[in-house]
Parts: structure tokens; C-alpha cells; sequence
């Protein structure tokens, strides 16, 4: 098989919805994709110089706090002007993952919000204060999100050197050792940082199994030093702090003449063309989106069409949706297990909540039906505890808390986020489709009440496993 | 209560009459004391947020009072410690526990983290047990990585308790989770139909029936037979219940994470980690670290209480990310310091002492004149706790657990 229209929104989508029609054949999901992104023009959220403007205004407002002497009028004031800052930074987050649910719930183009999600976890960057956890919504949406039908390369380039992932792997600390800077400094300025360097060989581009050393680890390092941001400030390079010399990493040899922002380009546009890195792409992306245990022949076609393309995504996603193995079944033991982010949005899509609701849910709306939840399932929203995302084994998420957690939640949840829960008779058949098993069409007519008989469907290993 | 009016049958019966052969179940299958290598409990507790040391042990003195003119200033509790320090007034719960020689403190100790002061990796250095975050690459936690040189570990040996999903406990070895907030109500009848939709998919099925059979033993949730409309209605009441996070009982999580651990540990787990918050205590620290040392309080309460005789081979480790300023604050609190105080608790201990070299308070002891100076790794006690607990080697110490690590001399810390 080539295309199977349920497949197409569940294994390549956020799920059936009662509302929106799935697309009919592979042309009409590559025609979405590479057309404009609707979604995002539909369910706005603010925009990548506003967020950056306000994350830089708080931090002002921080600054002023902090300075103003204690016990007068103006602390109260200045204090008065943070937490409105800060309670406007929640607000706006809250909003921020509203419309990203809308986009999910609402859209044709479902696979679009998929490949997002899966390059924001390859490459996250949750916030570690408090500022960059407010800036992290806007890094996905403007580092990650316009670059899923893209080259590998331009992705990389902007999530490596965006302020959010230099700040979150440590970048802006690491300063050359011989740098002007570290000499003008003396003791006790920071030296040299390697987590940049080691998490983008290891992690974004040529993976753990990859062809470099610990001394590449350190030549990159090396090679990265000069790169700050702030808040709000957008990345630079400063000769002063970068390490003097060349560089050489995996046999090439990097700024021999002087250090130059243009060098760490090269750099990234070369691990993002290695081999390495097509093998390491090609099997997450078949992991991810077919089974932990991949096809071979899939995983190859992948990845031959990653290096004859220099890593072209969109090339890429085709031959995917293009490969006959993406579409075996669970028939043929292929499939995944849902990761509890996808459960959540998947049901949400299934019970079409209101785009109205979804664009005005309020802050504690979400922590209970959404955030607080997907930390009980094991997966705290877009917070994996490291730079290596969230784990792609099934057998990960089928704990039993994290199954406790989806039921709790099946049974608790739809009847507050939609104003009437559907008939279990009807949404058995618009969640799971005409193929609806039987045993679980049985369950749907036999609950006691609507409550249960629509978790049974959600709690279904058919709608679970996709 | 609604509750009270249905009658309650065990989803662990009803699935063995529908044929199901839960016995059989790999997940639920108890495993030996001697299979797990012995007796002994290990329970880890993660304070985030950075405990202050100094406010848990006050020293007594002119030098304390300088630097801290408020936060000092109450009387003194009248709880001294070896060494002369003042127990901090809402520990008293926690008094009886240091007279029967079940509570030991480790004065001026740290991670290996300086400078920075970063709540978030300082956590991360806490957990994963290593020697620095630079280099980075490491993707899993001490206590997981303990527990590939134990014995056969199996399923049941470890769990990592409460909501949020630890470092500490990531790794290839199993560990266990469950959060005591996970918690459903289901009709039998719903309970029945799962099973039947579940019927084909064993792995979902077998995790599904441990949730069953955990929820089915709490207080608020569990599978309930339901008679009329009535008691459907109730039914609905207690779902919407579920779904509010501030709803009965959620005041006393914390307790509700200890008495789980504690059924565990004195089942077939030997090892149990969680955390507890709310020790990040800028401003009005008087006030607001009463709170995190009343949960403190009560778990390790929780834990002896629920323990019962297994509280005899129990040892409790409690551990922050740093210790807090040794001057307070413009608001009446401290700021993110360096060395801090570690807390041991359990039958299994010595007890009744400080351990710890203290470094003295005067502006030239100081870590950049601000902080306590660690005087040792914290995790050097961790490594000897678990040596003595279950008899790991010094290399397995020393080089796994906690890379970088010199154990050196035995504090002896268990009786």
C-alpha cells in the first residue's frame, strides 16, 4: 500500500476530526506542506521581534527592581512593574500554546504541526530562567517552524545560533582561553565550554554513533567561541572572545585566517551534508514517525535522499510519505505508540474544541486540562529533562502511571473543554473510522454513561497506537 | 462522602474473574527479599530550590547574628546539636528522630557546581552525580546508574515517586514511576470494557491493570460498582474531581508521596526517590521556609511511621542543589550560595551527629566571600550510604555512580 487515508491523519497527523477532512493521497499532503502555512495565518501568535521586545522590556523592568533602594516608594512601584511584567510574560504564554493547540485541532495540514513538534524536541531549548522560558514558544515558532520543509542546514543555522539554544546549552559563557577578552579579563573570567559543541555533534547532526572525537568535540568549541546574546539581543559575534588560531574538526581545517561568524556557518553547512548526519536523521525520522524498529529499506531510501538533496527536508518528508513501509499497519507489527503530547492533542482534535476556546483558554483552564496533565503522563509540555528531547521508545510511555495519567484524563477532561460530549456511538466512528474494532464499538454502546464510553474509545489501543 | 455508598470491589479480583491471568503478569509478580540482595532501604530526597543550611543548623554566636540580623534574631530553639548549632524551630517534629539517633546532618557540603549559582544546573549536577556540566553528554541519573551494580534489580526494586520525571532516576535500569496524583474513579463496568478493548494489546493491558490496582488502593479513586442513575451521576461528580489539582487532599501531596514510598519500600522495593520544593527562599525566609521544613518533616514522619520495622534498615538522603548566602538579603531572605547542609534520617543510622568540617564564618573563610565554603562532596556521603546500604565496590563508586568522586575515609554511617 501506498496511501491509506486514516494512516494519513493518524500516524502522519493529529488524528480524525469529526469536522475537518483528511487529506485523499500523498500529491495533497506534499501540495499542503509546501504551500503557505495556513495554520499559522489562521491562529496567530506574536511575533518574533514583539516577544523579543517584551522579554527586553522585562528585563528592564528587573534591572529597576532590583537597583531601587529598599523601603521607598519607588521599589513598590518598581516592584509593582515587574510582576505586571511577569503576570503579562504568563498571560502571553498561555496564549502562545492556546493557538498552537488551535493550529493542531483546526488544521488540513496536520502533518505540518507533526514535523514541528519533531524538530522542536530535536533541537530543544526550554527556557532555563525565567525569561527564556517566556521566549521558548517564539523559538519554535520563528527557529524551527518556517524550516521543516527546508534545508537541514538553514535549520540548524537557526536553532544552533538562536539566543534560546545558546543561552540553554551554555554557549554565551564559553569564552576563548587565549581570547583578548580572557586576557584583558585575567583570572577568573570562564573559559572554554564544550556542551554547545558536543550536543551538535552528538545530538542535532552526526549522532552518538557519528565519526568524531573528544578533539573535535574541543575544536568546535573552540571554533564557537565568540557567539553571545541576551535577552532580547540578538545573536552576535565578538572577535575578542573568540579562541585565536585555526580550528580543524572532522580533518577540515576553520578560520585560518581570522575568526568570523562566516566560519561557524561553514562549519554547521558541513556536519549538516555529512553522511553521518543523513543516517542519524534518516532513522529518527522512521522512528519517530513509523515504528521503533524501522524498515531498513526505509531508513535507506531516507537517508540517499537526504545526502543527494544536501539535506533537503521537504525531499525528505516525500520520500517518506512516498515508501510503501510507511504505510504498513499494525497488521504487519509496524506502528508507534502515542507520546502523551499527541494523545492529548489528538483527542482534543477528535472532539473538535471550539477554535474560540482554544485561542481564549485561560490560565488555569490550561494548567489542568493540559500542562498539569502531560507532566503526570511523563511528558512536561516542550520540557525534556535534557538537550536529547524526549525518548522515542514505546516502551517508555507505557508505564503505568503515564497510562493511569491518559485515563484520569480521558475520563476528566472532554466533558469541561467541549460544551456537549458526542454520543460514544457516533465518536467511536469519526475517531477510529469505518475500521473501528469491534471490541471497541462494543465498549462505546455498552458504557454506563457518555463520560466512559468516550474515554474507552481515547484509552482504545486503536486510537493509541498509530 | 459519595464514596462511601458504593460498594468497592478489587479491579484485581474482577480481572481474575473474567479469566484474566494477572498472576501471571511479569509486572506483578513479587520478587524475592533475597532476589533484591538484601534489606536494606535507600530513600532519596531531592530539596529544590537550595535548602539554606544555615537556617536548618543555626550556629550560635556573635558571627551569625552580624550577618544575619533578623533571620538570627528569634530565640534560639533549644534543639543543639552536636557541635552547638540550634535545630531551626520547625524541626521540632523532627527532634524525637535526632534523640533516638535516627537523624544525622553534614554541615558545609556541596556538589562539585560553582559559580553560577543556576537553580537549573545546579539540579542537574545533583542528579546526574558527575563531576561537571561542561563537558555535558551525560543523559542519565546517580541512583539509576546504582543500580546496575546491585543484585538483581528487578521491576520492583526502585521507584521514582510524584509528578514531575526525575534525572536522578533516568537511565537504562528499570525504575519504576508513580505519581500518588494519578488517580481516576471507573465503573467495574467500565473497568470490564477496558480489559475487553485491551484484550489483544498485552503490553497496554498489564500497565493498565498496575494503574487499576495502585488507584484501587487510594483514598479518592479506584473502581467503584454502580447500581442506578444515582450513582452515575456521584460518578461524574468524582471525574470532574479528579481533574482539579487543588482538589481534596492536594494540600498534603507530599504525604501522600511518602506513604506511597513507604508501602513500596516495605514491599519489594528497595530503593525510592522524590522531591520536594519550595526552598528558594529570597524574601521573608522566617515565613517561608517553615512550610518546605514542615513537609520535610512529615515525609521523613511519614516514611518511619508507614515504615514500621523497615525503618530499621532505612536510610534517608536529603539533598540540595546549593546551600544560600551566608549574609541575608535587602527582603529578609538569602540568595543562591555554595556550600550547604545535607540531612540523613532512618532506623539504619548512626545518628545523633554533625558530620563535616566546618569552615568558620568570618568574611576570609568564606566561598567569594559570600557563601559557606564546602568544606566536602556532597556526594561522598551519597557514595557511602549506598556502599554501606548494599555493598557497592569503591571502583563502581568511584568511577559510575559518581565519575570523579574520591570516596576516602568511611564516615561509618550506619549503626
Amino acid at each position: 500500500m501506498t496511501f491509506d487515508p486514516g494512516l494519513a491523519q493518524t500516524r502522519f497527523g493529529y488524528g480524525r476530526s469529526p469536522e475537518v477532512a483528511g487529506p485523499q493521497s500523498v500529491d495533497q499532503m506534499m501540495a499542503l506542506l509546501r504551500g503557505p502555512d495556513l495554520a499559522a495565518e489562521r491562529f496567530p501568535v506574536l511575533s518574533a521581534e514583539l516577544v523579543s521586545l517584551k522579554a527586553k522590556d522585562l528585563a528592564q523592568k528587573r534591572k529597576v527592581f532590583a537597583k531601587a533602594k529598599g523601603g521607598t516608594d519607588a521599589k513598590d512601584t518598581a516592584k509593582e512593574h515587574y510582576m505586571q511584567g511577569r503576570q503579562q510574560a504568563r498571560l502571553d504564554a498561555v496564549a502562545w500554546t492556546g493557538a498552537e493547540l488551535a493550529r493542531r485541532v483546526w488544521t488540513k495540514d496536520a502533518f505540518r504541526e507533526r514535523l514541528t513538534a519533531f524538530w522542536a524536541d530535536h533541537f530543544p531549548a526550554p527556557g532555563k530562567t525565567l525569561f527564556y522560558r517566556f521566549t521558548a514558544p517564539a523559538y519554535v515558532n520563528s527557529a524551527i517552524r518556517p524550516h521543516v520543509m527546508g534545508k537541514f542546514e538553514d535549520m540548524l543555522i537557526s536553532a544552533v545560533l538562536s539566543p534560546q539554544m545558546l543561552h540553554y546549552l551554555d554557549q554565551v559563557y564559553s569564552v576563548g582561553p587565549n581570547s583578548t577578552f580572557a586576557k584583558q579579563r585575567g583570572k577568573g573570567v570562564r573559559g572554554l565550554n564544550e556542551n554547545l559543541a558536543r550536543e551538535v555533534l552528538e545530538l542535532h547532526t552526526l549522532g552518538v554513533d557519528g565519526a568524531y572525537t573528544q578533539q573535535d568535540v574541543r575544536q568546535l568549541a573552540e571554533l564557537l567561541t565568540g557567539l553571545t546574546a541576551g535577552i532580547g539581543i540578538e545573536t552576535r559575534y565578538r572577535t575578542k572572545r573568540s579562541e585565536p588560531g585555526s580550528e580543524t574538526i572532522l580533518g577540515k581545517e576553520y578560520q585560518t585566517r581570522r575568526s568570523q561568524m562566516s566560519d561557524i556557518h561553514e562549519v554547521l553547512r558541513d556536519l549538516a551534508r555529512h553522511p553521518d548526519t543523513a543516517r542519524h536523521i534518516a532513522r529518527k525520522i522512521a522512528v519517530h514517525f513509523v515504528s521503533d524498529t524501522p524498515d531498513i529499506a526505509l531508513v535507506d531510501v531516507l537517508e540517499r535522499r537526504f545526502l543527494e538533496t544536501e539535506g533537503d527536508l521537504g525531499a525528505v518528508t516525500e520520500a517518506l510519505l512516498r515508501h510503501p513501509a510507511a504505510w504498513h499497519t499494525h497488521g504487519d507489527g509496524v506502528g508507534n505508540f502515542k507520546q502523551p503530547e499527541m494523545f492529548v492533542s489528538s483527542a482534543l482534535r477528535a472532539l473538535t474544541v471550539p477554535p474560540d476556546r482554544l485561542m481564549q483558554v485561560t490560565e488555569k483552564q490550561l494548567h489542568r486540562y493540559f500542562t498539569a496533565p502531560l507532566r503526570k503522563m511523563g511528558q512536561p509540555w516542550r520540557a525534556p529533562l535534557g538537550p536529547d528531547g524526549f525518548e522515542e521508545a514505546d516502551t517508555h510511555w507505557l508505564s503505568p502511571q503515564g497510562l493511569g495519567a491518559r485515563l484520569q484524563w480521558a475520563l476528566g477532561a472532554p466533558a469541561a473543554v467541549v460544551p456537549d460530549l458526542p454520543d460514544p456511538r457516533d465518536f467511536v466512528i469519526t475517531t477510529l473510522g469505518e475500521e473501528a474494532p469491534a471490541s471497541v464499538r462494543f465498549a462505546a454502546k455498552a458504557a454506563e454513561n457518555r463520560r466512559e464510553g468516550i474515554a474507552l474509545v481515547l484509552m482504545s489501543p486503536a486510537f493509541q497506537r498509530v | 462522602m459519595a464514596k462511601r455508598r458504593m460498594d468497592r470491589r478489587s479491579f484485581l479480583g474482577q480481572s481474575l474473574a473474567m479469566g484474566c491471568s494477572l498472576a501471571a503478569s511479569p509486572v506483578l509478580t513479587p520478587v524475592s527479599f533475597a532476589a533484591t540482595g538484601g534489606d536494606n532501604r535507600l530513600v532519596v530526597i531531592i530539596l529544590r530550590g537550595g535548602l539554606d543550611g544555615l537556617d536548618l543548623l543555626r550556629p550560635v554566636g556573635a558571627e551569625l547574628l552580624r550577618l544575619r540580623p533578623t533571620l538570627a534574631a528569634s530565640q534560639p530553639s533549644g534543639m543543639e546539636t552536636a557541635g552547638g548549632a540550634m535545630l531551626n524551630p520547625a524541626c521540632a517534629p523532627l527532634w524525637p528522630l535526632w534523640q533516638a539517633g535516627e537523624l544525622e546532618f553534614v554541615q558545609a557540603v556541596s556538589t562539585p557546581y560553582r559559580r553560577k549559582r543556576s537553580h537549573f544546573d545546579g539540579q542537574d549536577l545533583l542528579e546526574a552525580g558527575t563531576s561537571d556540566l561542561e563537558s555535558g553528554g551525560v543523559r542519565d541519573g546517580w541512583l539509576n546508574r546504582m543500580l546496575r551494580h546491585m543484585p538483581n534489580t528487578e521491576m520492583q526494586t526502585a521507584y521514582a515517586i510524584g509528578a514531575d520525571p526525575m534525572l536522578l532516576s533516568r537511565g537504562e535500569m528499570p525504575v519504576q514511576t508513580w505519581s500518588p496524583d494519578v488517580n481516576f474513579v471507573l465503573s467495574s463496568q467500565g473497568a470490564r470494557l477496558m480489559q475487553l478493548t485491551m484484550e489483544r494489546d498485552p503490553e497496554m493491558s498489564h500497565a493498565m491493570m498496575r494503574a487499576m490496582s495502585m488507584v484501587d488502593g487510594s483514598e479518592a479513586g479506584g473502581i467503584v460498582e454502580t447500581d442506578n442513575q444515582n450513582m452515575m451521576s456521584e460518578l461524574n461528580d468524582m471525574m470532574d474531581a479528579q481533574m482539579r489539582p487543588k482538589g481534596a487532599g492536594a494540600a498534603k501531596a507530599h504525604v501522600r508521596v511518602a506513604e506511597f514510598a513507604a508501602d513500596q519500600l516495605r514491599d519489594d522495593a528497595r530503593v525510592a526517590c522524590f522531591s520536594l520544593g519550595g526552598w528558594d527562599t529570597h524574601a521573608q525566609q522566617a515565613k517561608k521556609l517553615r512550610k518546605p521544613l514542615e513537609h520535610l518533616s512529615d515525609s521523613l514522619l511519614t516514611l518511619k511511621a508507614r515504615l514500621g520495622p523497615a525503618w530499621g534498615t532505612t536510610t534517608v538522603v536529603a539533598m540540595t542543589e546549593f546551600g544560600r548566602t551566608v549574609a541575608e538579603n535587602g527582603t529578609r531572605g538569602t540568595d543562591h550560595g555554595t556550600g550547604g547542609a545535607m540531612i540523613l534520617a532512618g532506623g539504619a543510622l548512626k545518628g545523633g551527629r554533625v558530620l563535616g568540617r566546618w569552615p568558620g564564618l568570618a568574611e576570609a573563610d568564606l566561598y567569594e566571600r559570600r557563601d559557606l565554603m564546602p568544606t566536602d562532596d556532597v556526594r561522598r556521603y551519597a557514595a557511602w550510604a549506598i556502599r554501606e546500604s548494599f555493598g557497592l565496590s569503591r571502583a563502581a563508586l568511584e568511577q559510575d555512580v559518581f565519575p570523579g568522586v574520591t570516596l576516602g575515609d568511611n564516615p561509618s554511617l550506619l549503626a
